[in-house]
C-alpha cells in the first residue's frame, strides 16, 4: 500500500487555474474593499468578547463528589488542588481518547499493512495497552484524591477540543497507516508535555506515591513518541541519524524527549537564537550543554 | 406567570429590534448548565427553524399573506439565530447530537403523558422509544470513536440502555402516516402537543442531514444516514397528526400560539438567569405575534381568534427527568410497530414495511455494528478491561495464560 502521495490532478492551486487565476487577480484591482483596516479588526472584536467574564467552566471541590464512607479520600491540600484535579481530569480524558486513536490505528495496521521500519500490530497494541494502564492509574489517583474521575473538567474539556481533529484523520477511510502516524504524534506530543507537568503538579501536591507513578507513565510516553518518530521516519524514507543530535534522536541518556539539543526551540518550546545557543554552550563547557534536560523534573 | 393568549399585547412587532452582537450572546457552559438548559436551547432552535418554514410555505401559497408573512419572518429569523448561537463552540455536533435526542426523549415522555387524546398518546410514546434508542447508538458512537461518555452531557437525566432497536424502525412510508386530531373537538394542548414535537423532529432531521457528513469514520457517516431516515419518517408521523384542514391563517395563529407556549414553557423552568431573560424577552415578541396573527385572521376570516386560541395556556412543558415513564412505555411497548395508521405488534406488520426493511439492512446495519455488544458505563466504556481491544488480542491472551 503507497505511504505516500502520488502525482495528480490537483485543482486547489491558482497556477492549476490558469487563465481563470489570473482573472480572479485582476477582478481584486477593479472591485477594493468595502470598509478600510486590516485583520486586525476581528482582534478589536475577539479582544471586547474576551473581557465579558465567560469561561469555559470550573472545577468541582475536591472531596465534594465521592461518598467518602467507601473511599478512602486523602485530601488534597499541597500545591494547587484546583489545578491538580483539573490536570487530571485532562490527562484521564486524553488516555481514554488516546485509546480510540490507537484502536483506529489498529484498523489502519490490518487495513494497509505496515512498510518497512513501521509498526507491527504487536508495538501497537503494547501501547495502547499502556494507555489504558494510564488511564486506570488516573481514575484510581482522581479517586484517591476524592474526586470523581468522569467529571470533564475544564483542561479535559480543552485538550478534546485541541485534539479533535486526530480522531477525524485517524478514522477516515482514505487516510493511511503513515498519515495516521502523523495524527499519533501530535497526541503523543502532548502526552509527553502534560505527564511532564502532571508530576510537577502532584509533586507540589506532596503525592510521593503518585509522582512515582507519573514518572513511569511518562517513561512509556517517551517511548511512544520515540517509536513513532522512528516509524514515520522510516515511512518517509529519511535516514534515521542518531548520534547528531538530529530531530529523532532519544539522546545518550534516554532522557531526550521533544525538542533536539541543537533546534531551533529550547526546550520550553521558545526560539532560540544561535548566539544564545553559543552563549549556553559556553556556560555549561560543552558543547552539548542541555543534554541532560534540565528544567523540568528527573522523570526516570 | 400567568399569560392570557387572547389579551397580553407582549412587544408589538414593530418594536422588535436586533444588532448583530445582540444577536450573537454569550453561549449556555457544557460545563457547568444544567442539561435542560441545553435542551431548551435545542427545542427552541427548532421551534424558530419550525417557524422559518412555515412562513416561507404560506408565503408560496398565499399571495396576500406575503408582506406580513416576511416582516414576522424576519423577527423569527433573528430570534433562532440569538437561540441556536447560544450552543457553545466547544460543545462537538456528537455532544450536541446527545442534546438533540435528549430532547425528543424527555420533551415527547413529557407530551405523551399529558396529552389528552389516547391515540396522539400512543403516537407519542411510540416516537419517544425510537428517539430513546438512538441516544443508546450515539452514546456508542461517542465512547468508542472519541473515547466520551455521554452522561458527562445528559447528566443522569435519561437511560443510556437500548430502545425499539434503530434497525427495525425503518418502514414502509404508509405505515409511518397516521390519523390526524380534528381542529374543531382537539383540545388547545393536543395543538401545540403537535406542533411542538414536529417541529423539534423536523430540526433534529435538518441538524442530521447537515452534520452527518462532516464526520470520518465509515460507521459515523452511516449511523447519522441511518438515524436521519428515522428522523425523516418522524417527521412523516408527526406532521400527518395536524388537522390539513386547518386554514393557513388558522395554522400560522397556532404555530405562534406554540411559541408563546414553549417560551413560557422555558421561562417556567429555566435555571440560568441569563437564558431565562432571553426566554422573557421572546415570550414578550411572541405575544405580540400572535397580537399581530390574530388580527390579520380576524380580518381575513371574520372570526374571532378565540376559536382557535385558548385564552389560559395549559400546563407547562416539564423540563424533568421521565425515568419512570419511558422505563414503563419500553416495558410495554417495544415490540410495537405500525401497520398504516394503527399500531400492531411486529409480527403484524405490513410486509411492504418487512420489505423496505430487508433491503436498507441487506447489506449491514450501522445502529448495530456501532453499539455491538455495547452496555453504557460511567466514565466510557474502557473502564471495563473487558471491553477493551487488547482483552481479545493474541499477546493478552498470552499474558493472560
Amino acid at each position: 500500500m503507497r505511504q505516500s502521495p502520488q502525482q495528480g490532478n490537483n485543482r486547489t492551486g491558482i497556477v492549476a487555474s490558469g487563465r481563470l487565476g489570473e482573472e480572479m487577480v485582476a477582478a481584486t484591482e477593479e472591485f477594493p474593499p468595502s470598509s478600510p483596516g486590516t485583520a486586525q479588526a476581528i482582534a478589536e472584536v475577539r479582544i471586547a468578547d474576551a473581557q465579558n467574564g465567560e469561561s469555559l467552566g470550573e472545577t468541582p471541590p475536591p472531596g465534594s463528589l465521592v461518598d467518602k464512607a467507601k473511599a478512602a479520600v486523602t485530601a488534597v491540600t499541597g500545591g494547587q488542588p484546583t489545578l491538580l484535579m483539573d490536570k487530571l481530569g485532562e490527562r484521564l480524558a486524553f488516555e481514554h481518547a488516546g485509546a480510540r486513536l490507537y484502536e483506529a490505528l489498529l484498523s489502519k495496521h490490518r487495513a494497509y499493512g505496515t512498510f518497512s521500519g513501521g509498526p507491527g500490530a504487536e508495538d501497537l497494541l503494547r501501547i495502547l495497552t499502556e494507555e489504558y494502564e494510564h488511564a486506570d492509574l488516573l481514575e484510581r489517583a482522581i479517586k484517591e484524591l476524592g474526586g470523581d474521575p468522569t467529571t470533564v473538567t475544564p483542561s479535559a474539556n480543552l485538550a478534546a477540543n485541541i485534539s479533535a481533529g486526530l480522531p477525524q484523520v485517524l478514522t477516515d477511510p482514505r487516510t493511511n497507516l503513515l498519515q495516521s502516524l502523523e495524527a499519533i504524534i501530535i497526541a503523543e506530543l502532548a502526552d509527553n508535555e502534560c505527564w511532564t507537568a502532571l508530576a510537577e503538579l502532584v509533586q507540589q501536591a506532596g503525592h510521593q506515591e503518585l509522582v512515582e507513578e507519573c514518572r513511569e507513565a511518562i517513561a512509556h510516553e517517551r517511548d511512544h513518541l520515540r517509536q513513532v518518530r522512528l516509524w514515520i521516519a522510516s515511512g518517509q524514507g529519511r535516514t534515521t541519524r542518531d548520534d547528531s543530535g538530529a530531530e529523532i534522536s532519544e539522546g545518550a541518556d534516554g532522557d531526550e524527549f521533544t525538542f533536539a539539543e541543537d533546534g531551533p526551540v529550547d526546550r520550553e518550546g521558545y526560539v532560540v537564537s544561535e548566539e544564545d545557543r553559543a552563549e549556553t554552550r559556553e556556560a555549561a563547557g560543552s558543547p552539548q550543554a542541555g543534554k541532560s534536560g534540565k528544567g523540568r523534573p528527573e522523570a526516570t | 406567570m400567568a399569560i392570557n393568549l387572547l389579551r397580553d399585547t407582549g412587544v408589538p412587532l414593530e418594536q422588535q429590534r436586533f444588532t448583530w452582537h445582540d444577536l450573537v450572546q454569550a453561549p449556555y457552559s457544557k460545563l457547568m448548565d444544567d442539561a435542560f438548559t441545553r435542551v431548551r436551547v435545542i427545542l427552541m432552535n427548532g421551534i424558530e427553524s419550525e417557524a422559518l418554514r412555515f412562513g416561507h410555505a404560506c408565503a408560496r401559497m398565499n399571495a396576500p399573506l406575503q408582506r406580513a408573512l416576511a416582516d414576522v419572518r424576519r423577527v423569527e429569523q433573528h430570534q433562532q439565530t440569538m437561540v441556536n448561537w447560544l450552543n457553545p463552540a466547544d460543545q462537538s455536533p456528537l455532544e450536541t447530537t446527545i442534546g438533540f435526542e435528549q430532547v425528543a426523549i424527555e420533551v415527547t415522555a413529557s407530551v405523551a403523558e399529558k396529552e389528552p387524546d389516547p391515540y396522539l398518546a400512543q403516537v407519542y410514546r411510540f416516537g419517544l422509544l425510537e428517539d430513546f434508542d438512538h441516544l443508546y447508538r450515539y452514546s456508542a458512537l461517542m465512547d468508542r470513536l472519541q473515547g466520551k461518555d455521554a452522561n458527562t452531557l445528559v447528566q443522569s437525566y435519561s437511560d443510556i440502555v437500548p430502545g425499539r432497536p434503530t434497525a427495525l424502525e425503518h418502514r414502509d412510508p404508509l405505515d409511518d402516516l397516521r390519523k390526524p386530531y380534528d381542529r374543531g373537538r382537539a383540545a388547545p394542548l393536543t395543538k401545540l402537543h403537535a406542533l411542538t414535537i414536529m417541529a423539534g423532529e423536523h430540526q433534529t432531521h435538518d441538524y442530521y442531514m447537515t452534520i452527518g457528513p462532516m464526520f470520518a469514520d465509515p460507521v459515523a457517516r452511516q449511523l447519522y444516514a441511518e438515524i436521519a431516515s428515522i428522523e425523516e419518517q418522524h417527521v412523516t408521523q408527526y406532521e400527518s397528526i395536524i388537522d390539513p384542514s386547518e386554514t393557513w391563517l388558522e395554522k400560522w395563529l397556532l404555530h405562534e400560539a406554540g411559541e408563546v407556549y414553549n417560551y413560557w414553557s422555558c421561562v417556567e423552568s429555566e435555571g440560568n438567569p441569563r437564558i431565562r431573560a432571553i426566554w422573557e424577552r421572546f415570550l414578550d415578541y411572541e405575544l405580540g405575534h400572535v397580537r399581530f396573527v390574530a388580527r390579520l385572521f380576524e380580518e381575513t376570516e371574520r372570526r374571532d381568534a378565540a376559536e382557535v386560541l385558548p385564552e389560559r395556556l395549559p400546563e407547562p412543558i416539564r423540563y424533568e427527568s421521565h425515568r419512570d415513564f419511558v422505563r414503563e412505555t419500553l416495558r410495554r411497548e417495544v415490540t410495537l410497530s405500525a401497520a398504516g395508521t394503527e399500531f400492531v405488534d411486529r409480527e403484524q406488520e405490513s410486509e411492504a414495511t418487512r420489505v423496505y426493511r430487508e433491503q436498507m439492512n441487506s447489506e449491514g446495519s450501522p445502529s448495530e455494528t456501532v453499539a455491538a455488544g455495547y452496555v453504557w458505563r460511567s466514565g466510557t466504556e474502557l473502564t471495563d478491561p473487558v471491553k477493551r481491544v487488547t482483552a481479545a488480542s493474541p499477546s493478552a491472551k498470552r499474558r493472560a495464560a
